[in-house]
């Protein structure tokens, strides 16, 4: 691959959005989880409970502005970087991103403020709803995302029309058949994100014997949403979302399923090992007819493969990429049911306090989560390629023509130094605060 | 009015609301380069700390709706400007998180550090803002096809920059006139000054930028001269100047800080005036400059987002207005956070 102007955009939209996309999904997860803790601490005066919301109101704090930071980036990236996709697809996509920005930034960001800094001038009730509204902006603003995302996967609601995508029906671009399984989809994950980080963090206070009453309560609290949560990724939102990819993006299926050759009765690949051009699966070991089963309800189904698919003229995304995202996508979510099953079944026979090795475990799983997002988001744009609007626009067409490459590759190097820097503060902030665990009540005097 | 003027009109307000509200986040932020003490930083950060990120918002937005609206001149304009974009977006991140970082680490070159970041992360966008609009006025080599490409260094021409420093001294007449209505004894008195020296160089530089303009962009003042809204604006313009050392001499340090809000409101509506229906007027021909019309969405999608606007806005300004009443109120330092 040499250093063009074409790849070296790719290259900094998958390294903007990648590094952005750590921090949504924590916010998400951990809004809704202090969404609960407050309520708790709020309807019980329990004061373990409200400690626990200020630690982590911190810790959502810190998140929360890494993503702003990050995140303002993606608002301008596609005019700077993508000119001939914003020319093409503005009539549509533009406007939902629009639609988040007015709907979602304001809530979540006005009310952040109110939630971080106003613990002491609203009353209680108007705290609580404060930390409901990040939570629900925050929501939102993963909805609409979606929508726009979505809409590249599985374009609806248009016509291509003086040389552009126009918009015909609202609604239909809205509700694009992708727009709710990947929804749902994501959500799950962000929970589980939000409460792998509880947990975790709630697991290193039990193991340093710190704050041991809030951290019992805020482990139960991760634990038992993480669990319901992590199902919740598998079936029926995951489930739901591959079947989905099956009906209406086949060449992404055959990709990250590891189908070659089309049939009958197709298996369900659990491991293999992939190589590129020719595509090829090797080493395979899968159950038979279950792809077949689970993608269509029927056993003997046939389905496509990646062969098949050139044949009729549609061509298919990297497949190497693709399958391994995939597998240790569903391997990861696989993990988090198993981890946090154990974890609530040693919190119901009151083991958790000396099960230290599991303790250990949920601390190194904190990232985990964040793995798994990135892996589908890898699965969600590689399994799309070559389109950038599938079946309606290639990525090769969509770039800026009048970026020079060694502009984007200033940005890349300015970005990347810029990222790398943070990452590294935010983890050093993170783990100081995490060191530092909750702190006594104190009223403050402003 | 049309649904494209309409259009213009609401991105005008977005900008308008963002000049207003991160405006003064972001003289706050010059002056945070500026400040005698520890005491008085963590004041400044205080004081922008529960709203800068919503004020930031009215940027986003502004610029989602440009994408919605007329994608043209996102697509254009931004490609077309592409480093100074990356070095906005640079600054903005800085900003961002030195705002967060600066108190966490007890240490005095870390806060040292964060204290640059945050300046410099505010004082860049303050100066890139009127630069950008400068270059809009001088008018960009729009090709007949629409597409421009300038090199950063030719954004950087003296009359664009002469708008840009008219921008930077516009934002810290207001961040200082924010920070005296939000504080009291020395630090009030002291940022008292701060306005009305702001306000001297922003007055001497209006009548340069407009005497400039008069060279560089003749065709800004055709046909608008018998508009009566022009002359409404100069009206209330000309007036919030004037007010904003009355009310500084006063004391009335609100008044001023709104004074100097009506001042940027009605800059940005008479460069609005000036530009509308063009938002990229063309150096090369002036038929291939990027117009409400030819750089639009389609006129089903301007409506849905004209609604989406007319529902959202309205909620969006009342949360806001509640929050902002929330946290106003005399700031003294404290030890706790930043």
């Amino acid at each position: 691959m040499e250093l063009d102007a074409l790849f070296l955009s790719r290259l900094q939209f998958a390294l903007t959005i990648g590094f952005h996309f750590l921090f949504p999904p924590l916010t998400i997860g951990l809004a809704w989880l202090l969404v609960l803790t407050e309520w708790l601490g709020w309807r019980r005066g329990d004061e373990d409970y409200v400690r626990a919301g200020v630690f982590f109101g911190k810790i959502l704090g810190l998140t929360f502005a890494m993503g702003v930071a990050t995140g303002i980036v993606m608002e301008f990236q596609f005019g700077t970087n993508w000119a001939e996709y914003s020319v093409f697809v503005g009539d549509v996509f533009g406007s939902l991103l629009a639609v988040e920005a007015i709907f979602a930034f304001f809530l979540e960001s006005t009310f952040l403020g109110l939630y971080l800094f106003g613990r002491d001038k609203v009353s209680k009730a108007v705290h609580w709803f404060s930390i409901l509204m990040v939570a629900v902006g925050a929501t939102l603003s993963a909805f609409w995302i979606i929508v726009a995302n979505s809409w590249q996967q599985t374009p609806a609601g248009f016509v291509v029309q003086n040389g552009r995508a126009e918009l015909a029906d609202f609604w239909a671009a809205v509700f694009n058949p992708s727009t709710i399984p990947r929804f749902s989809h994501t959500m799950s994950a962000t929970i589980i994100a939000g409460a792998f980080l509880m947990a975790g963090i709630s697991a290193y206070l039990l193991l340093k014997d710190k704050e041991t009453a809030v951290a019992r309560k805020t482990l139960k609290i991760g634990l038992i949403v993480g669990l319901i949560a992590s199902v919740a990724a598998m079936f029926p939102t995951g489930h739901h979302h591959a079947q989905q990819v099956a009906r209406t993006q086949p060449e992404k299926l055959a990709a990250m399923e590891g189908l070659i050759h089309g049939q009958r009765a197709a298996p369900l690949t659990l491991i293999g090992i992939p190589s590129e051009e020719p595509p090829e699966l090797n080493y395979a070991i899968g159950v038979p007819g279950l792809l077949s089963w689970m993608a269509f309800g029927d056993g003997d189904a046939h389905v496509d493969g990646i062969e098949d698919l050139r044949r009729q003229g549609h061509p298919t995304p990297p497949f190497a990429i693709t399958f391994i995202s995939f597998h240790l996508m569903v391997g990861l979510g696989s993990l988090f049911i198993a981890l946090t099953a154990l974890g609530v079944l040693l919190l119901a026979t009151k083991r958790i306090d000396n099960s230290r090795l599991f303790l250990k475990l949920l601390i190194c799983s904190i990232p985990l989560p964040l793995a798994a997002c990135q892996l589908g988001w890898i699965v969600a744009e590689v399994g799309r390629q070559p389109w950038v609007v599938y079946r309606l626009l290639k990525t090769s067409d969509a770039f800026s023509q009048n970026v020079a490459a060694g502009e984007i590759l200033f940005s890349i190097i300015m970005f990347g130094t810029i990222y790398l820097m943070l990452g590294v503060l935010y983890l050093f902030i993170l783990v100081k605060k995490i060191k530092q665990g909750p702190q006594p009540l104190v009223t403050k005097e402003i | 009015m049309d649904l494209n003027t309409a259009w213009f009109l609401l991105i005008g307000v977005l900008l308008t609301g963002y000049a207003i509200l991160d405006g003064f986040d972001l003289g706050v932020g010059v002056l945070h380069l500026f400040a005698r003490d520890d005491r008085q930083r963590r004041i400044h950060l205080q004081a922008i700390g529960p709203v800068w990120d919503g004020n930031e918002v009215w940027l986003i937005t502004g610029s989602g709706a440009m994408f919605a609206a007329f994608p043209l001149v996102y697509a254009r304009v931004f490609s077309g400007f592409y480093l100074a974009f990356m070095l906005l977006l640079a600054a903005l991140i800085f900003r961002a998180v030195s705002i967060e970082f600066r108190g966490q680490v007890d240490d005095a070159r870390w806060r040292r550090f964060w204290d640059w970041a945050f300046g410099l992360g505010s004082l860049v966008p303050a100066l890139l803002y009127g630069v950008a609009i400068g270059n809009v006025v001088r008018g960009l080599p729009v090709e007949a096809d629409g597409t421009l490409n300038v090199s950063f260094l030719a954004l950087l021409n003296p009359y664009s920059l002469l708008v840009g420093v008219f921008s930077l001294v516009m934002f810290v007449m207001h961040g200082a006139a924010y920070l005296a209505a939000r504080t009291d004894g020395e630090l009030q008195q002291r940022m008292a000054r701060w306005t009305t020296g702001a306000w001297t160089a922003f007055v001497a530089l209006y009548l340069a930028v407009t005497a400039a303009t008069f060279f560089a962009a003749p065709y800004f003042f055709d046909g608008i001269l018998g508009n009566p809204l022009l002359w409404i604006l100069a009206v209330v313009l000309l007036g919030s100047i004037a007010y904003v050392p009355i009310a500084v001499n006063a004391k009335t340090f609100t008044r001023a800080f709104l004074a100097s809000a009506g001042a940027i409101a009605s800059l940005v509506g008479l460069f609005g005036l000036s530009l509308y229906p063009r938002m990229v007027p063309s150096s090369i021909d002036p038929a291939n400059s990027l117009t409400i019309y030819n750089a639009s969405s389609t006129p089903r999608t301007l409506t849905v987002m004209l609604v989406v606007a007319l529902i959202g806005m309205p909620l969006v300004i009342a949360y806001t207005a509640y929050v902002y009443r929330v946290f106003m109120g005399t700031l003294k330092s404290t030890t706790e956070g930043y």
